[in-house]
């Protein structure tokens, strides 16, 4: 069907095209150039008609549904809500000629599932024909509205371009749409969560646990949606991570921009580019597999060597735990911090440096009393945006760190963060409504406003630092 | 010793060393001591990085090149009509018709219990079975003649073969006895047991069972969603750059407009998923786990980074090629579209197949919209169910089975792989058609 | 000969021939990689004076003062053949460090570039790194001195805790010259110090040239011939990266032997 479409809008086009190059040519030489003429034909013929299409496309399923739904038989009616979501979505798959989807048995409600889908089978004739009906129109009547606008001196070439500058503002908008969406989206789903669990419950509460709530339904809800030991763990596993990759990092780009020769500098950066270009599930795996199991051998065997009730303690230390997410995650990061403050540091004049060495200070002194300090509101502003990429990073805490909501900072202990419980939430079967699922966009939101904070400040920092030294 | 300084200053006598005395040069050797332990610091933190990097992908090769060979049995099976039904063959069990051939290969009697042959079966697929049903369903005259019938062994049984699984650990401890190890070994030797290149694991998908998974579904999967990625991010990342850099006037609404993308190319990519879920799942009725959701989301994932990369390269077009299209009457669209962005062409195409890398290597927002789900076929189409490279490997290694650990490994190889090609493309791509002005 | 008539003597003293020598180079070649930047340069600078090195723009002057203090050797590829003896001693000696030699020779540069730090600090910084002052006192002591000998005290004595890059550009390079003398060094090199300054800002600075030249050999990299004239003792012409004469600056600017230095500082080439 849609390939059809689409075939038929092409040739549409193309013949659009012909025509009106044609007129323009058997006219004679005017403003634009025959091809600018045909185009415009074209755009007219095809433009709106595909526009309504894509609209009905996209949205024709939503229409039709709403339409089926809006006289419900009262049997129906009196049925829960996502009950009767399965109930039509049943009556349009019968219409359609397919199974339905077997999530409920409607064998009460056999006569009125057919009735429907009798309604829906006739609804579906009727907006298909309409729909193909009103593209037809649009189609031809923009056709003939360009067609008899050509003229010698109708300066076609400017409006076509009009419709090029509308198409590239229109791909410009759309950044700023997917912001619109993001925020629209989280804000609207952590609303309908907010309805049933306090934002204060949410932010301050300290107990994690939202299998609970599905059971018990509102009783438990207040304290099981208490996200603290998320954001803890989530602190615990970031700290843990620059712990690791800021100084190797900073290290690494200092060594980088003020010691190595060309050469050398010419093989290790592809090098480090290739760790920053591993996928967060293989790191996710080596942390699982690898990093994990080494790091509980090696605890187990220091509390078999101890002994006493740090050694239990150590003896029953697993594989998950907030120190193999954290160093993994570390070594992630380690290329982004690495090559963030190399560009950084590059970015002080050379001039300071030769004031310095000029002093008698050793390239070390340079850099420690001169370089760094110039490059540090740069240099932090890379650790804002590394910390932001720590606490947003899904993959290696949802394979590493665990599932447990601890409120502990012992990083040997399982914990788990809000990206993990984003990940567990909502990869279950469950309805979409429940305040479990809705829960994940509460995390959500407070992710995403954490992170654009972070990177907000990061890049004002890193701007005013450009600006200071261009 | 200062004081001496000024005091000579003062007295305008000439002092030779200038207050450098023993104590300096002391310093200076204490404050060279310092230079080499810093620059030894700069050089530990290179080591250190490189040794994780050579440490992830050792780990790597070293559990998953296992996955690339594999043993199959080959083994002739004589169909009993007393036992399979011409009529209904569905009602046999060709599993123990297998166990039986097979202990009779090794030489071991079939027992009152059974237990010889259960433990014979736990030897190979259960694929081979389903194989034999499939033939005899086909063509019920095979039922009296002897079939050769080809199909891999266990996995477990595949592990020992490897030597992953050792006769030295405790025989409660792994999933093979001993006696099942004699038998291997006997079986080897026969030749009904022979290794090979796994080309299962390039043809199949994915599977419950690990000797039988493969990564043909998610290397599909992943080929058709960065279709859709591509399809979306590429058109509408390019002209908005082009408008970006070369109409757009500078005022706030541009500005809010680059502030934007800068910020979305950092927001974390769950976020996206979520966003997927909540617009395209929910609100549109795209089908869930499908490859167009999929790329869908990221589309809008790989679109901040699409524009960047356009705008740097539109950027390295010298002004005077500008300059000279539009002294010669062209339009400022004919300028852009005509001369700029030709000239471009190499750069974009740089940037955008290392954003698509980028986005093949992405797992988390495809868990949101449902693309972790199980599935052992090979999607037709853009809506239908599929998985993708990296969440196979997500998938697989959140498996209970030892196996999948080495499938895991190899899929990763395999996810990596595809991603070098992509970035030797870019490479290939940026040599090629570089210019420099 | 007609720009010598106009340019200014006043306060270039002659100098005797046979005044102590404080740096003496002898067959300098410098090499950046393959292309050689100085071919066989030997020079004497007297202690106690202005020596100015002129010539036209990349013709190796810069080159040879960067060998005074080894900045060169902070340049990956550059590599320095010669004797440069200061006091009679080797300064590419490999037993001298460049950190000692440094410490006793200052430079300031073309542009101003005092350390984003307050301007206690800036000119605090060599003492502190190489251990000169014992006490915090002696340390304030040290600073007060250099910026009352860099002329730069009274301007900037209640706000020494503000950043000195808030300085005008006169100020900084009077500040960057404070940095140098706080170290308390025998010589002083100059890389065009007043090429980035206004004309009040830069008679400052030449003021003060001439008072220190009491206490330091100064070395001076200048384009400006006026300069040269004004503040040097000696002058020495470079061009193409040969010396091609040197001497009395007197002698230089009235006087010329070689034709090629009488085209330049008339104006003919360069």
């Amino acid at each position: 069907m849609v390939w059809i479409v689409l075939v038929l809008l092409t040739a549409l086009s193309a013949l659009a095209y012909g025509l009106g190059r044609r007129k323009a040519k058997a006219a004679g030489k005017g403003h634009s150039r025959p091809n600018y003429q045909g185009a415009y034909v074209a755009l007219w013929a095809v433009v709106p008609a595909g526009l309504l299409l894509a609209v009905v496309l996209v949205f024709g399923g939503r229409i039709e549904h709403a339409m089926l739904s809006a006289d419900a038989p009262a049997a129906v009616a009196e049925l829960p809500s996502e009950q009767q979501e399965v109930f039509y979505g049943d009556a349009r798959a019968l219409a359609a000629g397919k199974a339905t989807s077997g999530t409920y048995d409607f064998g009460p409600l056999k006569a009125h599932l057919d009735a429907k889908a009798a309604q829906s089978a006739r609804q579906h004739q009727i907006f298909l024909t309409a729909a193909i009906g009103l593209a037809i129109a649009l189609a031809l009547g923009g056709f003939a509205l360009a067609f008899s606008r050509l003229k010698p001196d109708f300066r076609a070439r400017n409006r076509v371009e009009g419709w090029v500058s509308g198409l590239l503002i229109a791909c410009s908008t759309l950044a700023v749409l997917t912001t619109i969406g993001i925020v629209a989206s989280l804000a609207f789903e952590a609303f309908r969560f907010f309805q049933s669990v306090s934002p204060l419950a949410f932010l301050f509460g300290t107990e994690w646990s939202p299998q609970i709530a599905m059971r018990t339904d509102q009783v438990a809800a207040d304290g099981a949606f208490g996200a603290v030991p998320l954001f803890a763990g989530t602190f615990l596993v970031m700290l843990i991570a620059m712990i690791v990759a800021a100084p190797i990092g900073l290290y690494s780009a200092i060594y980088l921009s003020e010691y190595a020769h060309k050469t050398s500098r010419g093989v290790i950066k592809p090098l480090l580019e290739v760790l920053a270009g591993i996928p967060t599930v293989v790191y996710g795996f080596f942390a699982a597999l690898t990093v994990g199991p080494i790091f509980r051998a090696f605890f187990n065997w220091v509390g078999a060597q101890t002994g006493g009730p740090l050694g239990d303690y150590l003896m029953q230390v697993q594989n998950q735990m907030a120190l193999t997410a954290g160093v993994v995650m570390g070594i992630m990061l380690i290329p982004f911090v690495s090559s963030l403050s190399d560009d950084i540091i590059n970015a002080v004049p050379q001039s300071l440096r030769d004031g310095s060495l000029a002093m008698g200070a050793t390239k070390s002194e340079t850099i420690k009393n001169v370089v760094l300090p110039a490059a540090l509101p740069g240099v932090m502003a890379a650790m804002l945006l590394a910390v932001s990429r720590a606490i947003g990073e899904t993959m290696i805490v949802t394979m590493a760190a665990g599932l447990q909501a601890k409120l502990t900072l012992n990083p040997l202990e399982t914990v788990t963060t809000v990206t993990v419980q984003i990940v567990t939430l909502l990869t279950g079967d469950q309805e979409f409504d429940s305040p479990k699922t809705l829960a994940a966009f509460g995390l959500g939101l407070t992710l995403f406003l954490v992170t654009l904070t972070l990177n907000v400040i990061a890049m004002r920092v890193v701007q005013k630092y450009r600006e200071q030294y261009d | 010793m200062t004081d001496a300084l000024l005091t000579a200053d003062a007295a305008g006598a000439p002092d030779p060393r200038r207050g450098r005395t023993a104590d300096f040069e002391a310093r200076v050797k204490k404050r060279n001591a310092a230079e080499k332990r810093f620059r030894f610091y700069g050089r530990l933190a290179i080591f250190v990085a490189l040794a994780f990097l050579v440490t992830l992908l050792g780990r790597i090769v070293s559990q998953g090149y296992h996955a690339f060979t594999a043993y199959e049995v080959s083994l002739p099976v004589y169909i009993d009509p007393l036992r399979v039904d011409r009529a209904n063959p569905m009602g046999a069990n060709y599993d123990a018709l297998i166990a039986e051939a097979l202990l009779a290969k090794i030489g071991a009697p079939n027992d009152e219990l059974g237990e010889n042959l259960l433990a014979a079966q736990e030897l190979v697929s259960t694929d081979l079975g389903f194989n034999l049903l499939d033939q005899i369903r086909k063509d019920p005259n095979l039922v009296g003649k002897t079939l050769t019938l080809k199909g891999p062994v266990k996995a477990d049984a595949q592990l020992y073969l490897k030597h992953e699984i050792k006769r030295e650990t405790a025989e409660g401890d792994r999933k093979i006895s001993d006696q099942q190890m004699d038998w291997i070994d006997k079986l080897e030797k026969a030749g009904v047991i022979t290794g090979g290149f796994n080309t299962r694991f390039f043809t199949a998908s994915d599977s419950t069972e690990p000797e039988q998974a493969g990564v043909l579904g998610a290397i599909v999967g992943s080929a058709l969603m960065l279709f859709v990625t591509a399809l979306l991010a590429v058109p509408t990342g390019v002209l908005a750059a082009v408008y970006l850099e070369e109409f757009a006037p500078k005022n706030r609404w541009t500005d809010l407009i680059e502030v934007n993308i800068n910020n979305l190319a950092a927001v974390p990519s769950i976020v996206y998923g979520l966003l997927g879920l909540a617009l395209f799942i929910n609100w549109m009725g795209v089908p869930r786990s499908s490859p167009l959701v999929g790329g869908l989301v990221l589309a809008l994932m790989a679109l901040p980074t699409v524009i960047i990369a356009t705008r740097s390269a539109l950027k390295a077009v010298p002004p005077s090629i500008r300059e000279a299209a539009l002294g010669v009457g062209a339009s400022r669209t004919q300028t852009v579209f005509h001369h700029v962005l030709p000239l471009a062409v190499p750069g974009v195409m740089t940037g955008v197949i290392l954003s698509l890398a980028h986005a093949l290597g992405e797992t988390a927002p495809l868990l949101m919209v449902g693309m972790v789900s199980f599935n052992p076929g090979i999607p037709e189409s853009v809506t239908s169910a599929a998985t993708v490279l990296p969440v196979q490997v997500f998938i697989w290694e959140t498996a209970s089975e030892r196996a999948f650990h080495e499938k895991t490994a190899a899929a990763i190889m395999v996810l990596i792989g595809f991603m070098i090609l992509m970035n030797l493309l870019a490479v290939i791509v940026r040599r090629k058609f570089e210019r420099r002005w | 000969m007609q720009m010598t008539k106009n340019v200014t003597l006043a306060r270039a003293e002659a100098l005797p021939d046979h005044a102590p020598i404080k740096i003496n180079a002898m067959g300098i070649n410098v090499f950046y990689g393959e292309k050689q930047a100085l071919f066989d340069v030997s020079i004497a600078c007297p202690d106690r004076a202005v020596t100015a090195l002129i010539g036209p723009s990349g013709c190796g002057k810069s080159t040879f003062l960067r060998c005074i203090n080894r900045m060169n050797d902070t340049i990956v590829g550059c590599r320095v053949d010669g004797r440069i003896e200061i006091d009679n001693e080797d300064v590419n000696l490999k037993s001298l460090d460049p950190v000692v030699l440094r410490s006793r020779v200052g430079m300031v540069f073309q542009k101003p570039n005092p350390f984003p730090k307050s301007i206690f600090d800036n000119v605090a910084y060599g003492p502190k790194i190489h251990g000169f002052a014992s006490s915090k006192s002696e340390l304030e002591g040290i600073v007060e001195h250099s910026l009352k000998k860099a002329g730069l005290w009274g301007e900037v004595a209640d706000r020494l805790h503000q950043p000195g890059t808030g300085l005008s550009g006169g100020q900084q390079q009077r500040l960057v010259i404070a940095r140098a003398i706080a170290v308390n060094p025998e010589v002083i090199l100059m890389d065009e110090p007043c090429s980035a300054l206004d004309p009040i800002a830069t008679a400052k600075i030449e003021e003060l040239m001439d008072e220190l030249r009491e206490q330091y050999c100064i070395v001076i990299v200048t384009h400006s011939m006026a300069q040269a004239a004004r503040v040097s003792q000696r002058t020495a012409f470079f061009h193409l990266g040969r010396l091609v004469e040197a001497g009395t600056t007197e002698a230089i600017f009235t006087n010329p032997t070689d034709p090629r230095t009488q085209d330049y500082i008339t104006g003919r080439s360069g």
